[in-house]
């Protein structure tokens, strides 16, 4: 016969309830493991979904998601002729709020020409931009449906197609437009200063300027080579794409994943407090059946067992909560919860870790308990 | 085993609760014998030490002064000793307590199984023989009951059951039949005569009830923490 098991069946519905409690708890603890994942897993969805090899950008800058740069509009004839570039493609990319049939929405619009890089891999429903000016390909996260129009910087815009899982590093959709139309945009979003010099054609480049190029390499090209090539000319940097990535993980969202990965080591540190109360007070309650346990001879083996299986119970009964709990409520969040079962094994072990240290208090005062205080009413 | 040698042997046992002011005195100087398949009753009023006595022979309080020897070990002896005593308590002693002590979370018939299970029986066979000794002690059919359904005479003999479970050699019994009517007390009794006629078990009763004062082969009595009469 199990006594750990035995006891908890005597008083289940007390166990039930201590675990529903533990399980929103860990289930606090496993959603920002999921949500510190998501951020660097979305960080990542959008370089990896452009299919670039090489970002090209304004000189001194670590551009176009981690700073701003602008370059003229011909740099992407410059890098399309350069050795081992298979194709180039000019991006633009900037923040703006439009008007959607649900209210204002905010997005991180992006402009490219349709046939070369910098568009979206992969179209979820519908169809990519295609020749026509005014469309529009959103990303789910902007719940615009096919068909919808959207009013930005004046002009009218039809939905043509849906992308999944881009979102810029503030949670931000990815919407595309044609490069063309991004430029005008760019023009009427501009400050009026701006667009008065802008309009006198007094800066360089006039209204062709562009945010960065996107290049896609010949499979036996070398990125870094193709890189040092780009830089030798003053006004360009160049970002391979493994560089994007790590800029993306490590500098764009960096405040975010340390503040998310702070607040998991709270919350984990919370959960291993209120784990080790709860295994103790689990055990204090037990203080006149240990004891009996100890007067009818049982070694210590059996006790340190009793308190141990309790504490791993109730982890496995917390944890299973908590899973049922996140998987039911994550389509809920309005940014990616990224939970696979790397994390969700890796919580498990943080948790029975947790249980086992927490219950090393509740073993000792167990061992300490005398069998006379089972004696007297 | 040497079979003459009594089972239990204490001698000039003392023990004093507390210290400096507050030091209570509650045995001195108690020795005493107990032989296999002896009864012996241990009487006295309340507050003398019974219970006291009890315990240290079962191993379970620490005497201040004397020896004690269980079945030719010597358990107590100044500044010695055993170092395992729960070792002690589950192989060679049988309890029943004076508050039957059962644990809450497990049926009668566990109860009595999880003491022989302690010593490495199989479950199957330990709940085999939990049965036949609550039959035996006429609770049979309560055997799936959890404590807190039993009555307190029903709850006193699934203990006596516990204590008997491992066939011990030395039974120590503090008031067993204080919840029972004077029939049950007799028929516990008169199991525990036949206990210490089969088992060459030595017995150790406490009571205070004077129509079991024949069943036992001679009584002791305490008063003020010493023996005051031996018969
Ligand atoms: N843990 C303890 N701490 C201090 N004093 C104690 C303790 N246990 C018992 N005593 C004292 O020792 C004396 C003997 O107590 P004991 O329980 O042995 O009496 P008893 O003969 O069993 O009484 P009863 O018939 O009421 O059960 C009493 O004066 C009691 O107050
Ligand atoms: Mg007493």
């Amino acid at each position: 016969m199990n006594l750990a098991f035995a006891d908890i069946r005597h008083r289940l519905g007390r166990f039930l309830m201590t675990c529903v409690g533990l399980g929103l708890l860990m289930a606090v603890a496993l959603s920002m493991v999921g949500i510190y994942q998501g951020v660097v897993a979305e960080a990542l969805a959008l370089t990896r979904s452009l299919r670039a090899d090489l970002w090209v950008v304004e000189s001194g800058t670590r551009g176009p998601f981690a700073e701003a740069s602008r370059i003229p509009g011909d740099v992407r004839e410059m890098i399309a002729r350069v050795p081992g570039v298979d194709a180039a493609g000019a991006i633009t990319l900037r923040t703006a709020e439009m008007r959607a049939p649900q209210g204002l929405l905010r997005a991180q619009v992006m402009g490219y020409e349709p046939g070369r890089p910098g568009g979206p891999a992969a179209i979820e429903s519908g169809r990519g931009l295609g020749g026509a000016r005014f469309e529009m390909v959103a990303d789910a996260r902007a719940r615009l449906p096919l068909g919808a129009m959207v009013t930005l910087g004046g002009d009218r815009y039809r939905v043509v197609g849906t992308t999944r899982g881009l979102v810029a590093s503030g949670g931000d959709p990815l919407v595309f437009i044609q490069l063309r139309d991004s430029q005008e945009l760019q023009f009427k979003l501009a400050p009026p200063a701006a667009r008065r010099a802008l309009a006198a054609g007094s800066s360089a480049g006039g209204t062709d300027t562009i945010n960065a190029v996107v290049a896609q390499l010949s499979p036996a090209a070398d990125p870094d080579a193709v890189a040092e090539t780009v830089r030798r000319w003053k006004h360009l940097a160049a970002l391979t794409d493994a560089e994007q990535g790590e800029l993306l993980t490590r500098s764009v969202v960096n405040r975010a994943r340390v503040q998310l990965g702070m607040f998991t080591v709270v919350l984990l540190f919370v959960s291993a407090v209120i784990i080790t109360l709860i295994i103790y007070t689990m055990t204090m309650d037990k203080l006149r059946e240990i004891a009996t346990l100890k007067l009818i001879g049982a070694p210590d083996r059996t006790i340190v067992g009793l308190v141990l299986q309790q504490a791993m119970l109730l982890g496995v009964a917390g944890y299973a909560a908590a899973i049922a709990i996140v998987f039911m409520t994550r389509g809920l969040f309005p940014r990616t919860v990224a939970l696979g079962p790397a994390e969700v094994a890796m919580m498990a072990g943080v948790i029975g870790g947790i249980c086992i240290l927490g219950s090393l208090a509740s073993i000792r005062a167990a061992l300490r308990i005398e069998p006379q205080q089972a004696l007297g009413g | 085993m040497e079979t003459d040698a009594p089972l239990v042997r204490v001698e000039g046992l003392g023990k004093t609760f507390g210290t400096g002011e507050a030091a209570v005195p509650a045995l001195a100087d108690v020795t005493l014998q107990v032989a296999a398949g002896e009864v012996v009753g241990l009487r006295g009023p309340s507050g003398s030490g019974k219970s006291t006595l009890l315990n240290i022979i079962a191993c379970i309080l620490e005497p201040s002064a004397g020896r004690l020897r269980l079945g030719g070990e010597t358990v107590w002896d100044g500044a010695y000793r055993v170092a395992d005593l729960r070792r002690l308590r589950r192989e060679r002693i049988g309890f029943i307590f004076q508050f039957h002590n059962l644990l809450p979370f497990l049926t009668a018939v566990d109860n009595v199984a999880l003491a022989m299970t302690l010593l490495g029986t199989e479950l199957a066979a330990a709940r085999a023989r939990a049965r036949a000794l609550l039959d035996y002690l006429q609770v049979g059919r309560r055997a799936e009951a959890m404590p807190a359904r039993l009555s307190g005479g029903e709850a006193q003999r699934v203990a006596i059951a516990r204590a008997l479970a491992n066939r011990p050699r030395v039974i120590l019994a503090d008031e067993p039949t204080a919840a029972l009517d004077s029939e049950r007390a007799r028929v516990v009794m008169d199991l525990l005569r036949q206990v210490a006629q089969d088992q060459q078990a030595a017995i150790l009763v406490v009571t205070h009830d004077e129509k079991i004062f024949d069943r036992f082969d001679r009584m002791i009595a305490l008063r003020d923490g010493r023996i005051e009469a031996a018969g």
